[in-house]
């Protein structure tokens, strides 16, 4: 009786405080909830072992961004500060091409999306409108990229961001399909990838794009879990750029409450990890097997 | 029992458990190696599934002919080297032929359809004639046969079990794929080598 009473108040008091879930898909790749909790909207794909919010907005205010991670996927534009031609793997809320698109009315941008339920739900729950500027294509990142090679795209801006903390798809962290990145960017074209830190993963992804890119920024914030590599196949801007390039941005990116310049001085250039790991190829590609280490 | 008799269970038996563990290690690598071109998307382990079942099939009716004529383990190595010689030109050539059909198929459905039949096609049929031509060389009275292929299937399956958790836990963890696939290669190559070995023991005690 006891137990039950203590099941009922355990239940209720995590109703009281849990998500209003607004919405509740299985998709082909993953379970997809919305859900709505103390002002804010989320897109969570794992939700029986940990809840990973993959995107949020504030409901009333969907110009201000919740995550540190999207905010410091932004730095990337302190190595190429005008982008004209942008691609983005995995678009989540579809929130950083919504941002880019409307600071940078010039540019125009391919977003790749391997999951149609989640371009339905960005579309439906977290304001994403396609736009003249924004295409959308439901397909595979390195099938898109091979098929993109074959037109000679050619993208100042590429943002991968197809990685949660739960499942990395492995065939887009490896050599090969970097050197297929590399090879649509511009020679002054930045890539941002929105990474993790704290597995034996972060040392072989760390080795597997400085392999491809040489030199990298990798930055990190107190605070998150998350690291953005930035990389670019010219010379990497010393910091005096960044910064004149932070100050440059400050008016564009007002209205979302960023300041790049924060940033600056957690762009480090010096490897961190341990540089003797081996790099992930298409032939060794276990990288969820070591995100779990 | 006679001692040759043993002899040749065991041997097939052996070889079945292994032909089994083979073939799923290299499903389950299908599924990474046409990644890179056609994705890793649940179209893309339909294809590879699809063409291994097929040619699983049609090597069960090829090598059901073929144990007809004179079984003998001499010819049922000649499976397992065959296999190993065709599996060949997929870790040569097996960019080139998803490169190749890359350019021609846009839809990567189709696309890894194809890929699947010309990389694991004709390597996993022979393979899939190893079980009949086993049930064979086993079966000495037909109202023991049941038993007999039963033991068979509870043999090569458990292999196919291995084969499977072993590649997708450990194997992809410690080797590249083609080091792998060479590794069944070598492996198909010295099951023939015992097939031969077995074959002459067997027939010189006779």
């Amino acid at each position: 009786m006891k137990l039950l009473l203590a099941v009922i108040l355990l239940l209720g008091s995590t109703a009281s405080y849990s998500d209003v879930v607004v919405h509740r898909e299985k998709s082909l790749y993953r379970n997809i909830v919305v859900s709505e909790k103390a002002g804010k909207r989320c897109l969570i794909f794992s939700v029986k072992r940990q809840e990973r919010n993959q995107t949020c907005i504030y409901i009333d205010d969907p110009t201000r961004i919740v995550f540190p991670y999207v905010r410091m996927t932004f730095a990337g534009l302190l190595v190429n500060p005008e982008p004209t031609r942008g691609l983005m793997i995995g678009m989540g809320g579809g929130t950083i091409s919504t941002v880019l698109t409307s600071i940078y009315p010039d540019l125009t941008m391919d977003l790749v999306e391997v999951d149609q339920a989640v371009v339905n739900v960005a579309t439906e729950y977290f304001g994403f409108r396609k736009t003249d500027q924004i295409d959308v294509h439901v397909a595979d990142g390195r099938v898109f990229t091979r098929r993109a090679l074959l037109k000679k795209e050619q993208y100042d801006l590429i943002i991968l961001d197809a990685f949660t903390g739960e499942y990395i798809p492995e065939h887009l962290m490896t050599v090969e399909f970097l050197e297929n990145i590399k090879n649509l960017l511009t020679p002054d074209g930045v890539l941002i990838a929105n990474t993790f830190w704290g597995s034996a993963l972060y040392h072989h992804e760390s080795v597997t794009y400085s392999t491809v890119f040489g030199p990298l920024f990798s930055l990190k914030m107190p605070g998150t879990g998350n690291r953005v590599i930035v990389a670019s196949r010219a010379e990497l801007p010393d910091r005096k750029t960044l910064m004149a390039n932070a100050i440059m941005l400050k008016p564009n990116f007002e209205r979302y409450k960023i300041d790049l310049r924060k940033y600056v001085p957690n762009m480090d250039r010096d490897p961190d990890w341990k540089t003797d790991r081996r790099p992930l190829t298409d032939q060794f590609a276990p990288a969820n097997l070591l995100r779990g280490r | 029992m006679p001692i040759e008799r043993r002899l040749t269970i065991w041997t097939v038996l052996t070889l079945a458990f292994t032909s089994g563990f083979i073939i799923m290690s290299i499903e389950l690598l299908g599924g990474r190696i046409l990644a890179p071109y056609f994705g890793s998307s649940i179209y893309v382990w339909g294809s590879i599934i699809t063409v291994f079942m097929v040619a699983l099939s049609f090597g069960y009716l090829i090598g059901g002919h073929l144990s007809t004529r004179a079984p003998r383990l001499r010819k049922y190595g000649l499976f397992f080297v065959a296999a190993a010689i065709t599996a060949v030109p997929t870790i040569l050539f097996g960019d080139a032929m998803m490169d190749w059909v890359f350019l021609r198929f846009e839809d990567p459905r189709y696309g890894s359809l194809l890929a699947a039949v010309l990389l694991f096609f004709i390597p996993t049929a022979i393979l899939g004639m190893i079980a009949p031509y086993s049930v064979r060389l086993l079966v000495e009275e037909s109202h023991h046969s049941g038993r007999v292929a039963g033991g068979l299937y509870f043999i090569s399956t458990l292999g196919s079990a291995l084969g499977t958790l072993l590649t997708s836990f450990y194997f992809v963890l410690l080797f590249e794929i083609n080091e792998i696939l060479v590794t069944m290669a070598i492996a198909l190559i010295c099951c023939f080598l015992i097939a031969l070995f077995v074959d002459r023991e067997v027939e010189s005690e006779v």
